[in-house]
């Protein structure tokens, strides 16, 4: 492999995929942090039901869970994908419209891919909130505290705090699975990266460069959640 | 002198376990109230039924001549039923706990502000200068800026002491204060609580420190299994009590001392 050759097919000169290759991160990483979003709000719909639930309210956050845990990813954003045509066209076939249509890529993908990793999320933030001590709960009881202020001021802080280096492991997932937005066409930085490797047929370059900005982005996300991680455990921990 | 707490006939059970058997209790402003008794005699559950952490199955409860509203619920369970009166006699009555139960997350000055500021809506810069000078009370003034992690277990205590002070409660429950102390820690929290007692504060606490029962209390509580066994004046509960059950209970305690 020619190093300089590399350089220049991925830098920004007149023949390179800089451009294209960066537009690509910029949308994996929209896509990413779009779907933790979602994940995050699925996460702590479902840790509460599961941790203050009823019957009813456990049993649904159980089977989300179990369902998507058992799951190939891509499965779910074919699913979101394909399944929203299905639905989208048989509403269009009414008012006679006969064309594909179907949710947007990018947005069935970031549901597919929230849905997926927020069940990982609620089992994270489920256990970030059996980790706040019950007594420190009841000292914000004790003290006259409603349930609202109670958990916006002592029990969300605390449980976030435990939850920091879960989000972190969803978050690197959530990185990860936007890949497969690739597959419904959505121009990610897979996907760039598989159109710019077919047309130049040098795959190996672009591989191992759209590697190399993976793992750039990874390890310096580890990076903020370590920093993150160590500020908010002043007193949490001993030092 | 008024009632700051009166319990009648209070019964609690947790399963097929009844821990308290018909407890019925006044505490007039002003006294202090030291309750004894063997480990799993019912004493925190009585203690954490005044302010509803635990809700009694039956009976009455009185904070400030006001009746606490609760009611047996489904499966024997009670539940409250004005949560807005439960939070407003709950600000009003300070909590020690065993185990400190500070708040981790936040610095001990703002452990002692959070409530006051939060529950009882007053300016922040007059619970900051009000929390320093019970920090300064407790002993552990330089401490405001630590976490809690990082004092001993002795000045977490202290810290949870001004926390409860802070919301200038009508009426203090210990619950074990300084069991969970190093020997040596335990001189300086009894100092400060029997500080508090000497002010005239309403006070119950649930202790194992005979010295402490019987010098600082106004009235000495013994509870055996879920009962009150004797009640009255610490020189008449501890000479003449009629009770052998609170006999074994001192000769037992006398030897783990
Ligand atoms: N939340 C609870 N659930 C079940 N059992 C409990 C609970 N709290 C206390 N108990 C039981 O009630 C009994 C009395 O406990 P407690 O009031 O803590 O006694 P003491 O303070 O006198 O040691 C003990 O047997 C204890 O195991």
């Amino acid at each position: 492999m020619d190093l300089a050759r590399t350089f220049e097919l991925v830098g920004f000169g007149p023949d390179g995929w800089g451009a294209i290759l960066l537009a690509g991160t910029a949308t994996t990483l929209a896509a990413a942090f779009c779907g933790l979003l979602l994940s995050f709000v699925l996460g702590a719909l479902g840790a509460s039901a599961k941790v203050a639930g009823g019957p009813a309210a456990r049993a649904a956050a159980e089977t989300y869970t179990t369902i998507l845990r058992g799951v190939p990813e891509l499965l779910v954003i074919f699913l979101f994908y394909f399944g929203s045509s299905s639905v989208l066209g048989a509403i269009a076939a009414l008012f006679q419209y006969q064309g594909f249509i179907a949710l947007p890529g990018f947005l069935a993908g970031v549901l597919a891919i929230g849905v997926v990793e927020g069940a990982v999320m609620v089992e994270v933030l489920r256990g970030a909130f059996l980790a706040v001590k019950p007594g420190e709960i009841e000292a914000a009881k004790a003290c006259g505290m409603n349930t609202f202020l109670r958990f916006r001021r002592i029990i969300a802080p605390l449980t976030l705090r435990h939850a920091l280096p879960g989000i972190g492991n969803v978050w690197i997932g959530l990185l990860k699975g936007s890949s497969l937005l690739s597959a419904t066409g959505v121009a990610e930085l897979m996907r760039q990266t598989q159109v710019a490797a077919g047309s130049t047929r040098l795959p190996f370059d672009f591989y191992v460069a759209a590697g190399a900005i993976y793992i750039v982005i990874t390890v310096s996300s580890g990076v903020v959640f370590q920093l993150a991680e160590r500020h908010y455990s002043r007193g949490v921990a001993r030092p | 002198m008024t009632t700051a707490v009166r319990l009648q006939n209070i019964h609690k059970r947790f399963g097929a376990l009844e821990v308290l058997r018909g407890i019925t209790l006044e505490a007039q402003e002003g006294e202090v109230l030291s309750l004894l008794g063997s480990s799993g005699s019912g004493k925190s559950t009585l203690l954490r039924c005044i302010n509803m952490l635990e809700i009694p199955n039956d009976g009455d409860v009185w904070v400030a001549g006001e009746a606490v509203k609760f009611r047996a619920g489904r499966q024997g369970q009670s539940r409250t039923v004005d949560t807005a009166q439960i939070d407003r006699l709950r600000s009003r009555i300070g909590m020690v706990f065993q185990s400190f139960n500070l708040w981790p997350h936040l610095t001990i000055l703002e452990n002692v502000i959070e409530a006051p500021i939060h529950v009882l809506k007053r300016p922040r810069s007059e619970c900051i200068q009000e929390a320093r000078d019970l920090l300064e009370r407790v002993g552990i003034g330089d401490k405001a800026q630590y976490y809690p992690a990082h004092l001993s277990g002795g000045q977490q205590q202290r810290a949870a002491i001004a926390r409860a002070l802070a919301m200038h409660p009508n009426l203090m429950l210990f619950d074990e204060p300084t069991s969970a102390l190093d020997p040596e820690l335990v001189g300086g929290v009894l100092r400060v609580i029997r500080s508090l007692a000497e002010e005239g504060r309403t006070m119950l606490v649930v202790t194992h420190e005979m010295a402490f029962a019987r010098d600082v209390s106004s009235r000495v509580i013994f509870l055996h299994k879920g009962e009150v066994e004797a009640d009255g004046p610490p020189e008449d509960v501890f000479t003449n009590s009629s009770s052998p059950h609170f006999q074994q209970f001192l000769g037992r305690e006398a030897r783990t001392e």
